[in-house]
């Protein structure tokens, strides 16, 4: 049994410790919005937060997240950053499949959190681990941008 | 996937809709009141159990319901797996119904013989056709019921409906009178339904042609959109497959020990895989522990009796083939080939490519003694269900397939042999033979994916063309070598024409007059194929439109002029898509800064047209695809802003397989690449500025899901020629090897 604070709540999961956060969430808790794609941190789809920082969470352990704060997609509805993210992924009709963005809104929201007027160079940086096989990445990057003017 | 028959098929017949064979039907009593439209298909009394299913919105045959609440649901015969058709299907029945368009939900119907496509006679999403051949069949239905909404309104009001209007969801009277579509909706059920209509014309369009959000956005941006992956009955368990490292090959012996010994593992399987192959199965209460089983599993493989591929023997192979004549697929006369002033010798070769969907494939299944359900993201809902049942020992109509939301799909969730549908049955029964029930789904890894077959055929491709002294093509030898997709499935006698697989051709010679003698073998090869966004269009039209523009280069001719005089003017759309990008693009007009070059290609596939004006540079010998500028023309554009993300899409996956590492190798009958670390997708800083520009058309529309894909990698090769000199005739792109 291990305890994980998810989205401000400690919660008991019953799980080996070594069991990535991303099977903790999806199959003990239930909660699908993160998602599976790579099992490697090679794609960016199972992105959530940890203690604020973008992390991949179908590698990290949930021994490892003990005590430290887990953010998921589920939270960004009533995060300041997060609900701007979203609210201009809409409004830039991002999504086409919409398997990745869970992860894209993620990084995007980290990415936001630290830096107010992301670069196009910043953008590519924060957002090149996550993969998009549908190509929404023009229509991400001017999301990104018109999130950052509402939040500024 | 199509082929030009089939494709043909869709252009001479779209007004037909499938009507032709079908009448209009109320769905009996449904729960929750409301009108219910539906089809009634002969043969097929599937009325019967619509009223007793109660379940509304997943009412068999329903195609839309307005409920009381005055919410309009429309029921999607298609998989959505991001082309957009859960918006663009809603958008058709909301035109000619006079819907508001904030009424409108979309909901994905289950496998049922109603929903099968109106030209491929069957239900499935491919061939860039989910608008194309709906475009006749939903308006209609829209227009059916806004006459029945009508109807209703007029007996409330003791009016004659043709003193009636309507608009955004309401019946008005001539005085003033308003009733929304909701409440009028359980006396609209009472009324006959109208054996004809007149559809709008486009010039009253106040939806079809509009920019319109998708309907799933908010759900997608906000992990509430459930696909396949997330969907869950009570005790599932989930399973994963150690297939065989060749495909078709066996277990010898294994040893489960340690597997079983895992906290959480139920049950560890031998279980038949595809191609006559067997795997084994590790079956848990959830994914990691399944995994962790399969990884602890022991198991000796016997791959004596397939076929080991190795890739570089193959290409040798398909080169020393495609020096030879094969079977004949269009014929001209070459004999000025030799005695030609100019000459143009080429070969090129294209790898094997996963589709590498974002999400992976996964597949419920809950099998009972006389039942079978499957839920699952299924572009071939009507092969799934047949191919389930046979699996399962059950009639098809023992079989119930859920359309989930798919994440992602490119042809790999269309595949004629079923395979991951197959195997997931295959895995429920020995699951249920061991004593054990409740649902399984079976899940696959990156790695599953990336090794599991079904690519995109390699292909090699030689040609010979000579031309006169001012570079008029005079003679044209082509040979392409490749795995035939079509051979040995269903879809053989409508797609292998004399000897030839028409998805090895499509798009050879189009839209040029020029003399070319094409040839093919489809060779054979123990690696499972498939078609990949935009099929056959994928190799030939990079072939095409760079030995075009060679062609042009050797008339010294400016490229997009040579195209015009090689089309003549029999080719409007592509004349009119190739000027739209010209122009708007500033071609010929606006001087790129040093370092940068343009580079034109133009493509026809699944009757749409599109031509790109890219703009490309080369950094320490590394090239950079910067800007796109499209002209697109696909008749009447339904959704616009969706036409611009799939061309947008179509972009960045073809621009992938340009890029170092996008290739399936093997070596030895195994697949050399295991995920995105080792199979190259295209990422944020490699998207290149896209603008897209539609050529205006109130024409049936044609698809645009695939045809953005095509043309994208041969125009960047020829701006790569102008920098550099050099003719890029391999996928992916080696500039320090060309």
């Amino acid at each position: 049994m291990v305890t994980l604070n998810i989205n401000g709540r400690d919660t008991q999961v019953d799980a080996d410790p070594s069991t990535p956060i991303l099977w903790a969430l999806r199959d003990n808790l239930n909660m699908t919005g993160t998602k599976f794609g790579c099992g490697a941190a090679l794609c960016g789809a199972c992105t959530v937060h940890l203690n604020g920082a973008a992390i991949r969470s179908c590698i990290t352990p949930i021994s490892a997240a003990a005590g430290q704060k887990i953010t998921t997609i589920e939270a960004m509805e009533t995060d300041k950053v997060g609900k701007a993210v979203q609210d201009a992924w809409v409004r830039h009709d991002v999504p086409q499949c919409g398997y990745c963005q869970s992860g894209q809104v993620m990084s995007a929201t980290a990415l936001l959190r630290t830096n107010k007027a992301p670069s196009d160079a910043d953008i590519d940086g924060a957002m090149s681990g996550n993969i998009c096989r549908c190509g929404t990445y023009q229509r991400i990057r001017a999301a990104i941008k018109d999130a950052a003017k509402t939040l500024a | 996937m199509r082929t030009e028959w089939i494709n043909h098929a869709a252009l001479t017949r779209p007004q037909e809709g499938g009507m032709s064979r079908r009448s209009f039907m109320k769905a009996g009593a449904i729960a929750g009141g409301g009108l219910v439209l539906g089809f009634f298909v002969p043969g097929a009394n599937k009325f019967a159990r619509a009223a007793d299913a109660a379940k509304p919105l997943a009412a068999p045959n329903a195609f839309l319901r307005i409920a009381p609440d005055n919410t309009i649901s429309v029921m999607v015969n298609r998989l959505e797996f991001g082309q957009g058709v859960n918006t663009a299907l809603p958008m058709l029945i909301a035109e000619d119904l006079d819907a508001d368009w904030s009424q409108m939900r979309g909901e994905l119907a289950p496998a049922g013989d109603s929903f099968k496509d109106p030209v491929f006679g069957m239900q499935m999403t491919g061939g860039s056709g989910s608008v194309a051949h709906s475009f006749v069949q939903y308006r209609e239905i829209g227009a059916r019921a806004r006459l029945m909404l009508i109807g209703a309104a007029a007996e409330q009001w003791k009016l004659k409906p043709e003193q009636l209007t309507t608009a955004k969801g309401y019946v008005i009277g001539p005085t003033g009178q308003r009733a929304s579509y909701g409440s009028l909706a359980d006396a609209a059920m009472k009324q006959p339904v109208p054996a004809t209509v007149v559809l709008k014309d486009a010039k009253d369009f106040r939806i079809i042609g509009k920019p319109t959000p998708r309907i799933d956005a908010r759900a997608k941006s906000s992990g509430k959109q459930q696909f396949g992956m997330d969907f869950k009955l009570p005790d599932t368990k989930v399973a994963v497959v150690a297939r065989p490292p060749v495909f078709g090959a066996r277990v010898a012996k294994f040893d489960a020990g340690k597997a079983r010994a895992i906290k959480g593992v139920i049950e560890v399987l031998e279980v038949p895989t595809d191609r006559g192959g067997r795997g084994v199965v590790v079956i848990a209460d959830g994914y990691w522990q399944a995994k962790q089983g399969r990884e602890a599993l022991a198991i000796e493989w016997d791959t004596s009796a397939v076929e080991k591929v190795s890739s570089a023997k193959q290409m040798a192979d398909y080169k020393a083939l495609a020096k030879t004549a094969g079977t004949s697929a269009k014929k001209a006369d070459i004999s000025q080939l030799a005695g030609a002033a100019k000459k143009i010798s080429a070969v090129y070769e294209f790898p094997y490519l996963a589709h590498a969907p974002m999400e992976p494939l996964n597949c419920t299944v809950d099998l009972k003694a006389d039942s079978c359900t499957l839920y699952v993201g299924s572009q071939f809902q009507t092969v799934d269900q047949g191919a389930a049942a046979a699996t399962a020992g059950l009639k098809p109509e023992q079989v119930t397939l859920n359309t989930l939301m798919a994440g992602g799909g490119f042809g790999r969730r269309a595949v004629p042999s079923s395979d991951y549908v197959i195997e997931a049955v295959n895995v429920a029964k020995a699951y249920r033979a061991a004593g054990k029930s409740g649902p399984v789904k079976v899940i696959w890894s990156r790695e599953d994916d990336i090794k599991g077959g079904y690519y995109r055929p390699a292909y090699v491709h030689r040609a010979d063309i000579g031309l006169d002294a001012k570079g008029k093509i005079l003679a044209w030898d082509h040979a392409i070598v490749g795995q035939s997709i079509i051979t040995g499935t269903p879809f053989e006698p409508f797609m292998v024409k004399d000897g030839v697989d028409a998805t090895t051709i499509e798009g050879m010679g189009e839209p040029y007059d020029v003399p070319l003698n094409l040839s093919v073998h489809n060779a054979k090869a123990n690696v499972p194929v498939l078609w990949w966004r935009s099929v056959g269009s994928t190799h030939t039209a990079f072939v095409m439109e760079t030995l075009i523009d060679e062609a042009a280069h050797a008339a010294r001719m400016d490229p997009v002029a040579y195209r015009k005089q090689l089309m003549g003017d029999k080719h409007k759309r592509h004349l009119a898509a190739l000027d739209l990008a010209v122009e708007k693009s500033g071609y010929g007009k606006r001087k790129l800064p040093k370092g940068r070059a343009y580079g034109v290609a133009l493509h026809e596939s699944f009757s749409s047209v599109v031509a790109y004006v890219v703009e490309a540079s080369v950094t320490k010998g590394v090239p950079k695809l910067h800007k796109v500028t499209a002209g697109i023309h696909c008749n009447q554009a339904v959704n616009p802003m969706t036409i611009e993300a799939q061309v947008q899409g179509a972009i960045l996956m073809a621009l992938g397989t340009t890029l170092p590492g996008a290739a399936i190798t093997l070596k030895d009958g195994v697949v050399e690449q295991q995920n995105f670390s080792d199979y190259t997708v295209a990422r944020m800083p490699d998207m290149p500025q896209v603008a897209v520009h539609i050529v205006p058309s109130s024409d049936a529309p044609t698809g645009m899901g695939e045809p953005g894909l095509p043309p994208l990698a041969p125009a960047f090769a020829n701006a790569l020629f102008t920098l550099t000199g050099k003719r890029l005739r391999k996928l992916p792109f080696d500039l320090a090897a060309a």
